[in-house]
């Protein structure tokens, strides 16, 4: 009989630490196959409408594209707070908040269209996010409240919100009494992209995200103090790192770039304000964040990913009749599947035969 | 006056109970020093598991036991990704929520338009015949009277029991606890399980007993609450109950005004539960050495018995 064990490295592998994401993604697509055949249909054909059919049009590619953009940019923000062990949670919550800012510029200046008031939009959709995310930021630091709860509380509180705005002072007067906002001026929605598809000009904005979170993290000083901070705690003390700082950084960073991918939402292909604006992006975004290794470049790929995984629960609602709530199954998977893969980073598996306690037996 | 605070404090207890369930699980999860961030997902898929074994065989009871078996099968996952193969335990019970979320909503599906009926409450005889007292605390649910019992075990076991002790130590010094000879990873393994095990029958109380039917994301965030909680009570079972039924108040007070009328926007209402987490939270937090003092010295660290 053999017996398995894990064995700590010497040194952390860095092949397997940007491998495992991909051993992740495979394991997941095994198991859809298990999945599907479990549930009685053909897993290729299923695999097919998953993965291929969604992106296999132009219109397809562009919801991709569509979808990817928040999941990057809020993920991106995360990240920062996440290097740094800050734990941002309510990235959900922040983006309602930045949603309702920017809207309430777009509701408030209805009339004055012009190209600025899209930018202030933006920035007031930032600025939403921002301070949704201060509180938790301000009750960490000043009375050591864990910002994962308050954080999380906050998300249902900010859909909490938006739903009394739509339901009452927001609500569009000849709106048959839906509980939605007027729609937006369409100049102060993000210009088309591509006639007859929904990508919008925000994809650049969530790529300009991206680069300036790469930027903050390996560019700047303050970021190289944040890096510090999550890899060493008292390295960083005691080099006289703000500890504080770091939790009010990694808090501001996620909530702003959730706040601004809220706006772009409404401000995009929602085009107005109503009581669900987002399929989930802000927990999600935290899937792409870690599958993405915190990482830009990974965190783009890792939100393409995720964008497939919505529009593949879409196409699985319609080809294969099962709920698209499997979207949230699979994603839930994915990081399943990448914390467990991460095990051979820091550890390699020693196979140990009876007899010879000692024997080398890779099998790593 | 007494007579119309029966049905509050009825409620009040009722709404309380899932978290009493989910609570004094994760706290014992805790107290051997694994932080488990998926209530929420083990409570959904309690749920759903819980609804569609007593929509399958009319049974509450066997409602109750899927929940049991979910709840600590998906404790189980968590268990193996962060006790057997090391990983964080914040991001693996982070994924542990979006899991149980989405797989809750994907299976729930089938059962969105059915409605089961609430079982009986079970009133003890004489008891319930006191006045007030009798109807608020000997008239209710079997499974209410079970948590109270649960209360007790729990209580007597961590401080009363040398497997209590032994649990404890493993959650204060995993390294001693290891030279002593316990087995420390299977004793954090078999407390995240009843962890699991009891956020599931609070999941699933709420699908079979309390609202008796499903709606994705029926929870609505009670598992964090009830994570909250545990810190709130500073890891004591006697406070974990009395915050429970805190929140179960809070819960129910929003119905009751908006009864009565009360001229605020219901949404306002429907966010106190969640303002309220905060604000204990907040007050218990402030003084550090509060929570220094009292959590579990390990708590949410990976431990390998090599290292």
């Amino acid at each position: 009989m053999r017996r398995i064990r894990l064995e700590a490295r010497p040194v952390p592998s860095r092949a397997m630490r940007y491998l495992s994401p991909l051993v992740a993604a495979a394991l997941t697509v095994v198991v859809g196959f298990v999945v599907f055949s479990a549930l009685g249909r053909d897993p290729f054909a299923a695999f097919h409408a998953f993965f291929v059919k969604p992106v296999s049009t132009v219109n397809g590619v562009a919801e991709l594209l569509l979808k990817a953009s928040p999941l990057m940019m809020i993920a991106t923000g995360l990240a920062v707070g996440f290097r740094a062990n800050v734990w941002n949670i309510g990235a959900e919550g922040q983006l309602i908040l930045g949603a309702i800012l920017g809207g309430g510029v777009a509701l408030y200046m209805e009339g004055a269209a012009s190209g600025w008031v899209l930018a202030v939009m933006v920035l007031a959709g930032a600025v939403g996010g921002m301070a949704w995310a201060a509180i938790p930021a301000f009750l960490r630091t000043r009375f050591n409240a864990s910002e994962i709860l308050t954080s999380l509380m906050l998300t249902y509180v900010a859909a909490l919100l938006l739903s009394y705005l739509v339901h009452g002072p927001w609500r569009d007067p000849q709106g048959f009494n839906f509980p939605q906002s007027k729609m937006f001026d369409d100049a102060l929605l993000f210009p088309l992209l591509l006639e007859g598809t929904r990508l919008n000009a925000s994809v650049f904005l969530a790529l300009a995200v991206v680069a300036a979170g790469w930027v903050f993290v390996h560019k700047s000083f303050l970021g190289y103090q944040m890096r510090v901070a999550g890899l060493a705690d008292a390295a960083a003390r005691y080099a006289g790192f703000s500890a504080n700082r770091t939790v009010w950084l990694g808090m501001l960073a996620g909530g702003g770039a959730a706040g601004i991918a809220g706006l772009a939402e409404v401000a995009g292909p929602i085009g107005q304000l109503t009581p669900s604006i987002s399929p989930g992006y802000g927990f999600a975004a935290i899937i792409v964040a870690f599958v993405g290794r915190l990482n830009p470049l990974g965190i783009v790929l890792a939100s393409l990913l995720m964008s497939l995984l919505y529009l593949g629960g879409e196409q699985a609602q319609m080809e294969l009749r099962l709920p698209s709530a499997i979207t949230g199954l699979f994603q839930g998977m994915l990081l399943f599947f990448l914390l467990g893969a991460d095990v051979l980073i820091n550890y390699r598996l020693k196979t140990l035969r009876p007899g010879r306690p000692a024997a080398a037996g890779s099998a790593a | 006056m007494t007579d119309a605070l029966v049905p509050i404090l009825v409620a009040t207890l009722a709404a309380g109970t899932p978290l009493v369930f989910a609570a004094l699980g994760e706290l014992v999860a805790e107290k051997s020093g694994v932080l488990n961030l998926g209530v929420e997902g083990m409570m959904l898929c309690g749920a759903i598991a819980g609804f569609a074994a007593t929509a399958a065989t009319g049974s509450a009871t066997a409602g109750m036991l899927a929940g049991v078996a979910a709840g600590a099968a998906t404790a189980l996952v968590f268990a193996v990704l962060t006790l057997t193969l090391q990983a964080n335990q914040v991001a693996a019970g982070l994924a542990l929520s979006i899991f149980g979320v989405g797989l809750s909503a994907f299976a729930g599906k089938p059962f969105e338009s059915i409605a089961l009926t609430a079982p009986q409450a079970f009133a003890i005889p004489v008891l319930s015949g006191i006045p007030v007292l009798g109807p608020v605390l000997f008239a209710q649910q079997p499974l209410v009277y079970l948590s109270w019992a649960l209360f007790g075990l729990v209580s007597w076991f961590l401080y009363r029991t040398r497997a209590g002790l032994v649990l404890r130590a493993v959650g204060e010094s995993p390294v001693s606890a290891n030279a002593i000879g316990y087995p420390v990873i299977g004793i954090r393994y078999l407390a995240t399980l009843f962890g699991g095990a009891m956020a599931g029958v609070g999941g699933a109380f709420l699908s079979v007993i309390y609202t008796p039917m499903w709606a994705e994301n029926m929870t609505a965030g009670r598992g964090w609450i009830a994570l909250a909680l545990v810190v709130f009570a500073t890891w004591r079972p006697g406070r974990v109950l009395a915050g429970a039924y805190l929140f179960g108040g809070v819960t129910i007070a929003q119905f009751f005004a908006q009864g009565a009328g009360a001229a605020i926007p219901s949404q306002l209402l429907s966010s106190l539960p969640y303002l309220a987490t905060i604000a204990v939270l907040v007050l218990i937090s402030r003084n550090p050495n509060v929570i220094r003092l009292n959590a579990p010295v390990s708590l949410g660290k990976s431990y390998h018995p090599d290292s």
